[in-house]
């Protein structure tokens, strides 16, 4: 869609980038999902590689992420999406892959393929976004839910006995020498949203370097599964969220 | 280069296991996603071996589940991929075989079947026919099935796999057994470059401006349009039928028709000596695809023979295939062996003999 | 030579059961004949028992498997005990002497026994018993030549290993001249 750059005497500062279709997000409001798929797609745009990105799209929320991101885009099994990631850059090692993954998919299901997919050093960019929620399905206990957090599936909270412990499984990759760049992020504020599109920017141009896995944790929120609104969901995010999954850089490239 | 074709074509003596890897290499494959199990590791070790020195990706996965996708992801992004495993790790492949039919990519999968269920043994078994033949994993699809029976076919099948799979897009199957997998025959390999790669524009290569973006998915919520994409398979699948392959042997003045795929064959070709020797008027019909079946061929046949007496390594699996191409107008009878057990042609003459005389079938 | 010949080789891992079929079926294979060469394969392998079919014909083989044999090569008691009766009628049976204690009983097919481990001490190499029986089973039933089990052990040796192979054509003839030996006395 074609954009006039002024209208009425005013200048166009602002638009949607034409990496994304018309189609709008089905998301629900105040859902991190919708800046995440924007951020992804504005850098795509800004880098002029839509021809060379390909993207994978999981199971959870973000499972028709392929309807908004106007890029050649795979739909991976529940857990798989870095296992078909690594099937697609083997096969087209010059082109920018990325999976995108939720915390069910990428930290519980999907375990094995995630490490392991790290300690290849795939050179891929995993996006990784921690809600601490099964969103999809209806708001069940994820692998990252807090203790004592009332999920659908820990009506009495999360309880470490029988339930173990919220996973920090971006600190664990980090561990890995496949792991080049880790980061944690969030979209709760301007601020927090512009980090965020830097270190994807980073991240692919690292890809081009070939040094290993690019893994980007985006410590998100679930208005509808956390029973919030968006506002409350932000605060409950800092108060709650950012004290077990603090934000910044976790490994930075050495050179 | 006159010399090195020259070389390329000279009989070698191969493992099945290793006949499949070099086909496979010389069908020009891109990629090859695997994780060992008995009976056909092999199969990646050669590729281990062989592809860094000539072309080709080759990846030990982390398990038969993230192997199967990246079969998926690397189908996705065009590349002739092929991934094998047995019996147990097939299992494991199921949920990602399903997904690749939806998504209606082509690919070869290899079983070189062993005794189930379960852990089971390592020794040969068919008994994995239903799961290749009648999908495998959930929902409506099939694979295309091939059964060699022999080394030179655990080569050749390699090709017609592959272009029957990128033909249809659709995943095609190798259904061998531990046997072929492990044993040694006389084999000409199919020549290095003759199958051409077909071009695949609905692959995600990257979305150039002049196209739409290319989506590989098995996701369609509303079920109208799922029933369409169903539809649509099961009319491929149709069309797949054209595709029926089968060998006839000692068949044109037969009474008694043995039935049998794979190793089971060939052990009935024994068979077939056996009671021809005897002056008994047997044949065998050898179903080379099991996916498509050859109905019409069995049904021909049920109008002229006394009896079917179909050989399996399994609890009767395939007999139920051949029971519906006779449809009641000849008896059906099965013989097996289980759990890596293989039948002796002197097994299987007995039985013959047995139903003969049962039956009072005339010899002359 | 006859349409087929069905063998049976039979042993310890390790005995080079398994690579004497080998080598007898690449000479076939030079010979232009039909072969199969079935192992039996998996944890047995590992120093257990382990044996191999070989079937070579001048046609199409039907049945890889088998259950009955023209010759079966034996060497240790739990393949002979397992195989002598397998053998068919008029059929042949090596077996390599020191390993067996019971030795075979039937009268109606020809039984050979070849103190190959002993001679092949004497060579200075006891790894070579194996070409020594192939030598002896060869004298009595000449399926394939001489000249191309020597061919045949450049593909099955690995190429370390090949600067045995004159050990190797020495072990072979003198397991020819047992027979004849044999014979004579």
């Amino acid at each position: 869609m074609d954009v006039p750059t002024t209208l009425n005497g005013y200048e166009l500062i602002y638009k949607k980038p034409s990496t994304l279709t018309e189609k709008p997000f089905h998301y629900c409001p105040g859902c991190g999902h919708s800046v995440v798929h924007r951020l992804l797609m504005e850098v795509v745009e800004e880098m002029g590689i839509q021809e060379q990105t390909v993207g994978v799209a999981p199971v959870g929320c973000s499972v028709f992420a392929y309807d908004y991101m106007d890029i050649d885009m795979q739909e991976a099994a529940h857990g798989r999406a870095t296992a078909v990631a690594t099937g697609i850059k083997r096969i087209l090692p010059d082109k920018f892959v990325f999976s995108y993954q939720g915390d069910g998919d990428l930290a519980a299901i999907g375990t094995a393929e995630t490490i392991h997919a790290v300690n290849r050093g795939e050179n891929i960019l995993m996006i990784f976004i921690n809600n601490a929620i099964y969103g999809m399905t209806g708001g069940q206990m994820a692998p990252t839910t807090l203790l004592n957090q009332v999920t659908s599936t820990s009506p009495y909270g999360r309880n470490k006995e029988a339930m173990g412990y919220p996973i920090k499984i971006t600190e664990l990759l980090a561990q890995l020498p496949g792991a080049y760049y880790v980061s944690r992020h969030a979209v709760y504020t301007v601020n927090a949203v512009r980090k965020l599109k830097k270190a994807i920017e980073k991240s692919f141009a690292y890809q081009k370097l070939n040094r290993g896995t690019c893994f980007i944790e985006v410590v998100s929120n679930c208005p509808s599964g956390w029973k919030m609104t968006p506002v409350e969901s932000n605060k409950w995010l800092e108060a709650n969220m950012f004290p077990q999954y603090p934000l910044g850089d976790i490994k930075i490239p050495k050179d | 280069m006159e010399q090195e074709k020259t070389t390329n074509n000279e009989a070698r003596l191969m493992k099945g296991n290793e006949a499949l890897a070099e086909a496979a290499i010389r069908a020009d494959i891109d990629a090859y996603f695997g994780y060992p199990i008995t009976p056909q590791s092999e199969v990646l070790e050669y590729f281990t071996n062989e592809m860094p020195k000539r072309h080709g990706i080759v990846l030990q996965a982390e398990s038969e589940v993230a192997a199967i996708n990246m079969i998926y992801g690397a189908a996705g992004a065009g590349g002739r991929v092929m991934t094998s495993s047995s019996s147990p790790g097939i299992s494991l492949m199921q949920e990602g075989i399903s997904y690749i039919a939806s998504a209606q990519l082509p690919c070869l999968i290899v079983n070189v079947n062993r005794g189930g269920p379960g852990l089971g043994t390592i020794q040969p078994s068919q008994g994995d026919y239903f799961q290749a033949t009648k999908g495998g994993g959930h929902g409506d699809y099939h694979l295309i099935v091939l059964a060699p029976s022999s080394v030179q076919e655990m080569a050749d099948f390699v090709f017609d796999a592959i272009r029957l799979a990128e033909k249809y897009r659709n995943p095609a199957m190798i259904l061998a057994d531990g046997a072929l997998g492990q044993m040694m025959e006389k084999v000409v390999l199919p020549q290095e470059g003759s199958l051409p790669k077909v071009s695949k524009p609905w692959a995600t290569v990257g979305k150039p401006a002049s196209r739409k973006r290319n989506i590989i998915t098995s996701l369609f919520i509303e079920p109208e349009k799922m029933e369409v994409i169903n539809l649509g398979l099961q009319e491929k699948y149709k069309q797949i039928q054209s595709e029926v392959r089968y060998e006839e042997i000692a068949l044109d003045d037969a009474d008694i028709a043995l039935v049998a795929f794979g190793l089971s064959a060939r052990i009935c070709q024994k068979v077939v000596d056996l009671g021809r020797e005897k002056g008994i008027k047997v044949g065998l019909l050898r179903p080379i695809t099991l996916y498509p079946f050859p109905k019409s061929a069995l049904n021909k046949i049920a109008d002229k023979v006394n009896f079917m007496l179909v050989v399996e390594m399994n609890a009767g699996q395939m007999v139920e295939d051949v029971s519906l191409a006779a449809n009641g107008k000849c008896p059906v009878y099965f013989k097996g062996r289980m759990g890596g057990m293989i039948p002796s042609p002197e097994e299987v003459f007995a039985e013959l003999m047995s139903i003969i005389e049962k039956q009072s079938v005339t010899q002359d | 030579m006859e349409k087929a010949h069905e063998i049976i080789f039979a042993g310890f891992g390790g005995q080079g059961v398994l690579s004497m079929g080998q080598t007898i079926s690449y000479a076939a294979m030079i010979e232009n004949k039909e072969i199969s060469w079935m192992p039996s394969y998996g944890p047995e392998m590992r120093g257990g028992t382990a044996n191999c079919i070989v079937i070579v014909s001048s046609s199409r083989i039907s049945s890889p498997i088998i259950s009955r044999f023209d010759s079966a090569i034996v060497l240790n008691q739990p393949s002979l005990d397992k195989f002598e009766h397998e053998v068919k009628e008029g059929g042949l049976l090596i077996y390599e002497e020191s390993t067996i204690i019971n030795t075979p009983k039937r009268k109606d097919i020809e039984v050979i026994g070849i103190p190959a481990n002993e001679e092949a001490q004497l060579l200075g190499k006891k790894q070579v018993a194996n070409m020594i029986i192939v030598g002896a089973f060869l004298a009595k039933r000449p399926i394939v030549k001489i000249e191309n089990i020597l061919v045949a052990l450049k593909k099955v040796l690995p190429e370390r290993h090949h600067h045995l192979i004159p050990l190797n054509e020495e072990a072979l003839m003198l397991g020819q001249r047992l027979i004849k030996e044999k014979v004579v006395a």
